[in-house]
């Protein structure tokens, strides 16, 4: 099969955040960066995919500066055939003109599959898989936590509040990737080698208007610190007391 | 003046919570844009209707119902393209869904077919000067972004419990409509597995019981669920730990890259506090933690905590729910 996976790079979502001067960003000097996790999931499930039938090929993009080339090669080196780069200044937090700018690329790609992360770690919107399948006028699950490929008919599942739905659909299609689909790989030393001689090209994004824009970034408002009201069984009359008079839950 | 279409969400003939949530919503922003009409959409099989006067209870002036064995199921395309072909020749300044998992599938279908900006799991809404303000907590709600969305329409998705759903009556005229087809090709749901009966969902529960490795052994979940029980309407999380483990279903996965929730009342049980599964409770109102390790990262955000051993702590604490409940 041929397999787009659409990925992005984002923060370690481990790291402390401070807000950046601008007020409208954070901070990202010392920060890791890496592929998105659900993103890193897509890109398995695409390997696997392609392993499982026995070939095909498998392209990765990604929208942004010049350091999303590491993770595009971080892709190539996990077993992605090539790669292809978007320039742009950031990418922006306007789902629709990143789908817009990945519709026009993708469109005379011949996929049979297009793979993303069902949302990214930092903007945690969930909107360009979904709009650039749209877009593409293909069909598309969305949030797939188990994913199979068989006769040119994909079968998914989606977990709902407290159900989970089972699809089928016809490709080419799209699959936004939750966890469960499959663990990424480590790159081996010999795949990280082969992917240095991979192709990785590089254009301008096609992202057209933003219309979406960061006004403010700020941290959460802090929690009053915790506090510790007694020890074991002895403290549930305080507990429920509390829960009752203070907190009004009971 | 500015009208807004709500997609209120139903499953299984029942409306969702998230729906009321989003009609209010709905009538905040359409307040704030110098008052207008909210308008909801409301799809199912025969009988959903009937589901319509509570939409106009809280604040719709009218309801597109369309009542048809198709809408059983989730008709994602053809309920993509109904709301798109109704935002469009209603001249709609927004529309508003909720961030749920047919909200989230549905927004950026409607916001890609409309050309509109869109913004995901918001929590407030309001206008300044022409355009929408939205805010959004991000990076797994440890920045909390402020949206401006230029242009009209747009399209606007709302974090469950985000809104409270409050009445506030209007006429909630019924209009019954057809879907319009998909066009293309479709995705089919052949099943629908519906999870264990007689809990409310996670995302809807005022009362969230969860645990950890803390509980020892997955047989020890049934302390557990006594307490929620013994809570009444509560739901039951665990950590990833124990997810991945397969002591409790995937999906009942509480944090980061799982389900984030916000109820009035969480109750860690054996957790340790992952920043992970921080990410996914913190902003409950009120956060209790059981743990033996006085020093686990999960006391620093609980309103309170008690430290000890969580399978000795709980049948007592559950006892004593039971009680206070009872009113003794």
């Amino acid at each position: 099969m041929k397999i787009a996976v659409c990925i992005k790079r984002t923060p370690d979502s481990e790291s402390r955040f401070r807000i950046a001067a601008s007020g409208v960003a954070i901070d990202e000097s010392g920060l890791k960066f890496d592929i998105d996790d659900f993103a890193g999931y897509a890109v398995e499930a695409a390997l696997q995919l392609n392993e499982k039938a026995g070939g095909g090929e498998t392209v990765v993009y990604a929208i942004g500066p010049e350091s999303v080339q590491e993770s595009l090669r971080k892709a190539m080196s996990m077993g992605a055939d090539r790669a292809v780069h978007l320039k742009a200044d950031s990418s922006p937090a306007d789902g629709i003109a990143i789908a817009k700018a990945l519709s026009a690329e993708l469109r005379d790609g011949g996929y049979d599959l297009v793979l993303f992360g069902k949302h990214a770690f930092d903007t945690s919107a969930g909107v360009v898989g979904t709009a650039t399948a749209e877009l593409l006028g293909i069909p598309c699950v969305t949030a797939a936590s188990e994913l199979s490929v068989a006769n040119g008919q994909g079968t998914a599942r989606r977990e709902l509040e407290g159900a989970a739905e089972m699809v089928t659909f016809p490709l080419p299609a799209a699959v936004t990737i939750d966890e469960g689909v499959a663990r990424p790989r480590y790159p081996s030393l010999k795949g990280i080698m082969a992917a240095k001689k991979k192709p990785l090209e590089s254009k301008p994004a096609q992202l057209g208007d933003i219309r979406v824009t960061v006004q403010k970034a700020e941290l959460p408002a802090e929690r009053p610190a915790g506090r510790i009201i007694g020890e074991g069984a002895a403290a549930v009359p305080e507990l429920v007391r509390l829960l009752q008079t203070e907190a009004k839950v009971i | 003046m500015a009208n807004i279409l709500v997609f209120a969400e139903s499953r299984g003939g029942e409306l969702r919570k998230v729906a009321l949530e989003a009609v209010t919503a709905a009538r905040q922003l359409a307040d704030a844009s110098g008052g207008g009409e909210v308008h909801a959409l409301l799809a199912g099989a025969p009988g959903i209707s009937d589901k319509a006067s509570q939409l106009g209870a809280h604040g719709a002036d009218k309801v597109f119902v369309i009542e048809s064995a198709d809408q059983e199921r989730f008709a994602r395309e053809s309920l993509a393209a109904t709301l798109t072909d109704r935002a469009r020749s209603g001249g709609y300044r927004a529309v508003v869904l909720g961030f749920s998992a047919q909200g989230r599938d549905l927004g950026p279908r409607v916001a890609a077919r409309l050309d509109a900006p869109i913004a995901s799991d918001v929590t407030e809404l309001s206008m300044n000067g022409d355009s929408v303000v939205a805010k959004h907590p991000g990076y797994a709600n440890k920045v909390v972004l402020t949206l401006t969305l230029s242009g009209s329409p747009v399209v606007v998705s709302v974090r469950p419990s985000a809104f409270t759903a409050v009445e506030n009556a209007k006429a909630g005229t019924v209009e019954k409509i057809d879907a319009v087809a998909a066009a293309g090709a479709t995705v089919t749901v052949t099943e629908v597995k519906e999870g264990a009966k007689g809990r409310p969902d996670l995302g809807d529960a005022q009362i969230v019981v969860s645990g950890g490795r803390g509980l020892k052994e997955a047989a020890n979940f049934r302390l557990v669920e006594k307490l929620a029980d013994a809570f009444g309407n509560a739901a039951v999380g665990a950590t990833r730990a124990v997810t991945d483990d397969g002591w409790r279903p995937h999906s009942d996965q509480i944090g980061q890259t799982g389900r984030q929730v916000s109820p009035q009342l969480y109750v860690a049980l054996g957790i340790s506090g992952a920043i992970q599964h921080l990410a996914g409770m913190r902003n409950s109102r009120t956060i209790v933690a059981i743990n033996k390790d006085k020093d686990a990262p999960i006391f620093k955000v609980a309103d309170y905590g008690i430290v000890g051993d969580v399978i000795e702590v709980l049948p007592v604490l559950t006892a004593a729910v039971k009680a206070a409940r009872a009113g003794h």
